[in-house]
């Protein structure tokens, strides 16, 4: 639009351009029904102005004309609810391969940790036509990641992992706000997206611009042996807790009747509640490693049992070939 | 026919007892709504000071007025006050107070000493929460989300969430009042269907005062007792839930902005059937309108935590229930556009306020279907777009609503009328200043220029400026009537018992009107808004 | 008879306030006003009542620990001590409703007995809870035991108790609020100010009695019977 007052931000993802369009057909709709008001007081209050109309006219009302200002305005918004609906279902649902990129919100920073261990703070890299998914905590308060030119927004919580998706269609650098009120410095709590085509991402993937201190599953790996969950969670039949190859992903009987989804809350809140949901068939002797596992360490957890679920083993991490489904970069 | 009673310098509420006495342990509903009109005067021009500092610091980008900690105080305060000390009483406790039970023919409310009570828990809690407030300050924002507000604000949470407290009983108190008022102290022949719109509006603003407040009653108590005594209900690091205090906290803040608005809608009722000398039209449904926005409101309250957290099966169902909730909304802005068709409209004051009502009104309320809208309110979610959306239906929409009915009740409160010409002004001047303010945090806000921030990207800085330039014309518009309100007391013209031959049992007693309301009961055998039947006599003061 | 009865109706007629017709709408709408107040504290115990309900339903085996603390022996006794003060507030409205004024003020001084009684039991059971710990906060300190449950959070517990101290805390905020009702009526009894044609207040402050009385017997069974396994 004009270059010096712009009325919405860049369309830079798949999904913008859907939520614009249900924006400007809800002004359309909008502008139609204030103006029908605007013009219609302006109009009777001229027509029928006391000095050219001084008997009033009294009307008690008219059913149908109640029943037709209720339910068409009822079934226009039905429509908005409609697409407003299909829009959130698809922001709902990331894509089964997506590249994943967990954050860590704290106040009053970003800190992103992609799957191939690089880390970076207030600043994301992702390749431009590719799905990208991210995993977010939170380390204290309430945060919110929102990318007003992706239309994506989602709240970063302590105490559990909320995700939300994007796929970026236009290389650029945009805007990333903290948009849940976090203290002090809730403004300053900014930072950037940095969308990249394929070969410059490559490139700057390679240059190793985080530290290189091995994969984030390579690092819950490690913590694994660490914190002596090997112990019992072995990758045969004779661990006393279940085993977690191939687990995530997948539905689980739970002891009292529930069925859930092994997804990264559901071991999240393992590690830290293990006597809230046991599985079919195991006893509830899992101590809790509430206080002993850092938002970081837990999410590096979370990505080593991901891995687990892969078909094919992962080898270790550096080139950035443990990121799955790599034909989608082009 | 109504007769209306003649009166010439007679003893009224006024002047019936002198002494501060006789006013701080009045049990007489008028002279406690003045006391109120006072109180909530005084709370929004500092609501209104701290919005003004608000908007001088974000004429430029950087954070330089003020620190980023008190940036943080002064959008907190200004919410704390506007919500709780002075949109939620403001319309029932000063306008409803004084006329409910002259609306329907009784001498006072239910319960006068009961009033008189709910006027001093105001106080204590305004009082408990300025102290908070100026020996340092709350930073959490007015809606207090854990665990930031109960574990990591440094501020004085605890004294402004009592204060709350306090005045959130000053609030039940008054609702259960007009409740039991309205369904008890009806005037012989005041049958529901004879009830004017007020009093629907009211009644229905009531029942969520009952129902709803002692939710977040009890919810700032629990958030008190965490910071005191760490005991972990909402905070994830002890085990709680923060998401649960968000339904808690919205389950009555929702409904609360119903409180605020529905006797706001009362008021323009009452004027546009005035000022188009003819019934509402379709008043059963209006009616009931009023009772459906009540019942609906309390079912919508997670619309306010779409990106929260929650399930996308509880968003789809607080999705649709929004909808439904802006329903009987518009069917009420329709019905009162349709009154004035073939009516004989005239332009004073309040029915000018009415039209700036219905108009922003309209805006406002469209923009809760944005909002309503899933994938829409994902991305303008916690921006500009929902401070533009609520100021749209508060300020542009209850604020105006509150003004008209000053104006329209001036004349039986004191007996006096303002000068019509400086009313006109300042309406207009609020109108423009308004919408100058408000207008471009829409496009802010989609922009995607988040809320609650003391610094901003440089791009936004245009549309920033050009709100705070309508800030100023705004405030104009408000301290004029302050001015030549107080004026009018001492040199307005007398108004007599109904300067706008409006229908209405409080039209029928003197101007001011005596302290028991009626020289005798009234007995009503005429419908509400019998304006075919009313004299139809020029307005002879003001025009 | 008609001498006294003419006397018990210039009492209710210097009780009628100015802005009612008569006694009768005066005694409709007081009764309306305690219903709807009611209905309000309704509203107030349901905040905590859903915050209990939320966590029940996740923290259940932390839950079943911490009620095990309760005793159940002190928590009936208690319950039965406030059904009784409930019958003999009942009996002291029906009292004022035969003209029996010496009467009502017995039995309401045996409502106040056993309002102190729920008093002191809970002072006794919140002695022994403090004593051991199990106030939340800095001091709280809780062993969970249950060898079934080995991984139960004492932090879970610990919102248990949270939630039982500040139900029970509110609910005995409500009945000293309801011992001070009920002497107010003792004093202005004694001083004649009832009749049977005008007792409204002693009617609504029965009201508010039996409302706390059945906040106690939901509270009971959520807080003492949580599991049938009781150590004691």
């Amino acid at each position: 639009m004009w270059k010096n007052f712009p009325l919405f931000p860049e369309r830079a993802s798949a999904l913008a351009w859907q939520v614009d369009g249900l924006y400007f057909l809800l002004i359309a709709v909008s502008a139609f029904f204030t103006l029908l008001i605007f013009a219609a007081i302006f109009f009777f209050a001229v027509k029928y102005r006391r000095s050219v109309h001084p008997q009033a006219v009294q009307i008690e009302g008219s059913l149908p004309l109640e029943l037709a200002w209720t339910l068409i305005p009822l079934g226009i918004c039905m429509i908005f609810f409609a697409w407003g609906s299909l829009i959130y279902f698809q922001e709902a649902r990331p894509p089964k391969d997506a590249m994943e990129v967990y954050v860590v919100a704290k106040q009053w920073m970003w800190k992103f940790e992609y799957e191939d261990g690089q880390r970076d703070i207030n600043q994301l890299h992702v390749p431009v036509g590719r799905d990208v998914k991210m995993i977010m905590s939170s380390q204290d308060a309430i945060h919110s990641f929102f990318v007003p030119a992706f239309r994506i927004k989602a709240d970063v919580l302590p105490g559990r992992f909320t995700t939300t998706w994007f796929r970026p269609t236009k290389v650029g650098t945009y805007h990333l706000f903290c948009s849940q009120y976090c203290g002090t410095n809730h403004s300053a709590m900014i930072g950037q997206v940095i969308v990249m085509d394929p070969a410059a991402y490559q490139a700057w993937m390679s240059g190793g611009a985080g530290s290189s201190s091995g994969s984030l599953a390579a690092n819950g790996q490690q913590l694994f042996q660490q914190l002596g969950c090997a112990t019992c969670h072995r990758s045969d039949t004779q661990g006393r807790g279940p085993n977690l190859v191939g687990l995530f992903g997948k539905p689980v009987l739970l002891d009292d009747g529930r069925t859930v989804i092994a997804d990264e809350n559901y071991i999240r809140e393992s590690i830290l509640n293990p006597g809230a949901k046991i599985i079919s068939g195991f006893k509830p002797i899992m101590p809790t490693f509430q206080g002993q596992v850092s938002e970081e360490n837990l999410m590096a957890l979370v990505a080593y049992v991901k891995s687990l679920a892969q078909t094919q083993p992962k080898g270790e991490a550096g080139d950035g070939s443990s990121v799955p489904n790599t034909s989608k970069l082009q | 026919m109504a007769t209306a009673v003649q009166t010439v310098e007679r003893e009224n509420y006024l002047n019936s007892n002198y002494g501060i006495k006789s006013w701080l342990l009045t049990t007489d509903h008028k002279r406690i709504a003045v006391l109120y009109l006072i109180s909530i005067t005084a709370m929004f021009w500092l609501g209104g000071f701290f919005a003004m500092m608000i908007r001088l610091e974000l004429l430029t980008p950087a954070g330089d007025l003020v620190s980023s900690d008190t940036y943080n105080k002064l959008f907190t305060m200004h919410g704390i006050i506007m919500v709780f000390f002075f949109l939620i009483p403001s319309v029932p406790a000063v306008i409803g107070n004084f006329l409910v039970p002259l609306m329907v023919g009784a001498k006072d409310l239910a319960f006068p000493r009961v009033n008189l009570l709910s006027w001093y828990l105001y106080m204590a809690g305004a009082i408990t929460a300025l102290v908070a407030m100026v020996t340092g300050g709350v930073d959490t924002g007015w809606t207090f989300y854990t665990p930031f507000s109960t574990t990591y604000s440094n501020t004085h949470v605890i004294g402004a969430a009592i204060g709350i407290f306090i005045a959130g009983f000053s609030s039940i108190l008054t609702g259960l009042n007009f409740i039991v008022t309205i369904h008890r102290m009806r005037a012989p022949g005041m049958t529901w269907r004879r009830l004017p719109l007020f009093c629907w509006s009211n009644y229905a603003a009531a029942i969520i005062m009952v129902l709803g407040t002692p939710v977040i009653a009890i919810t700032l108590l629990l958030v008190a007792l965490e910071r005191a005594f760490h005991i972990g209900v909402f905070n994830p690091q002890l085990g709680g839930d923060p998401l649960l205090f968000q339904h808690l906290f919205w389950f009555y803040s929702h409904p609360a902005v119903y409180i605020m608005i529905l006797p706001g809608m009362g008021v323009i009722s009452e004027i546009v059937a005035c000022f188009s000398r003819k019934r509402v039209f379709g008043y059963e449904f209006v009616a009931l309108a009023s009772i459906a926005i009540a019942v609906l409101g309390f079912l919508v309250w997670a619309h306010h935590m779409f990106v929260a957290g929650i399930s996308v099966y509880a968003a789809l169902v607080f999705s649709l229930l929004s909808y439904l909730v802006a329903i009987p909304s518009a069917v009420k802005v329709f019905n009162w556009t349709a009154t004035m068709y073939k009516g004989s409209i005239s332009y004073n004051t309040p029915m000018l306020y009415a039209f700036g009502f219905i108009g922003l009104f309209t805006v406002g309320g469209l923009t809760g279907i944005f909002l309503s809208s899933l994938g829409l309110d994902v991305h303008v979610h916690d921006t500009y777009f929902v401070i533009a959306h609520f100021h749209y239906v508060m300020v542009g929409g209850m604020v105006m609503a509150y003004m008209a009915g000053l104006h329209f009740w001036w004349p039986k409160m004191t007996g006096k009328m303002y000068p019509e010409a400086w009313a006109k002004l300042s309406a207009l001047l609020v109108f423009v200043g308004f919408n100058t303010t408000f207008f471009p945090l829409f496009i802010l806000g989609y922009m995607g220029s988040p809320r609650r921030y003391h610094a901003y990207p440089p791009e936004f800085q245009v549309l920033n400026v050009l709100s705070t330039a309508g800030a100023s014309i705004l405030a104009v518009g408000y301290v004029l009537p302050m001015i030549y309100f107080v004026w009018s007391l001492r040199y307005g013209k007398d108004a007599g018992p109904n300067p706008w031959n409006a229908t209405g049992l409080e039209w029928m007693t003197s101007s001011p009107p005596p302290t028991h309301n009626f020289d005798e009961t009234p007995v009503v055998t005429w419908e509400a808004y019998d304006y075919e039947h009313q004299p139809q006599e020029e307005i002879t003061v003001g025009h | 008879m008609a001498t006294s009865d003419m006397g018990d109706i210039q009492v209710a007629e210097r009780a009628l306030q100015h802005h009612f017709a008569d006694m009768e709408q005066q005694r409709d709408t007081a009764s309306f006003g305690m219903w709807m107040f009611l209905l309000t504290e309704i509203m107030f115990f349901g905040g905590l009542f859903c915050a209990y309900l939320v966590y029940r339903a996740s923290y259940y085996h932390a839950f079943v620990e911490g009620s095990q603390k309760m005793n159940i022996t002190l928590g009936a006794t208690n319950t039965a001590v406030l059904i009784c003060s409930s019958l003999t507030m009942a009996l002291g409205v029906r009292a004022a409703q035969m003209g029996k004024p010496k009467l009502m003020v017995i039995l309401l001084l045996v409502t106040i007995l056993f309002g102190f009684g729920f008093l002191g039991i809970k002072a006794v059971e919140y002695h022994e809870h403090w004593v051991n710990h199990e106030f939340p906060g800095p001091s709280f300190h809780f062993e969970t035991g249950d060898p079934a449950h080995p991984a139960t959070d004492p932090q879970h517990t610990e919102i248990y108790f949270s939630l039982y101290w500040a139900m029970t805390g509110l609910h005995a905020l409500h009945m000293v609020i309801g011992i001070g009702l009920v002497a107010w009526l003792v004093i202005a009894g004694l001083m004649g100010a009832y009749t049977p044609h005008y007792y409204n207040p002693v009617e609504n402050v029965g009201l508010y009695w039996h409302f706390v009385d059945l906040v106690w017997i939901y509270l009971f069974p959520m807080l003492y019977l949580i599991s049938k396994k009781h150590g004691g």
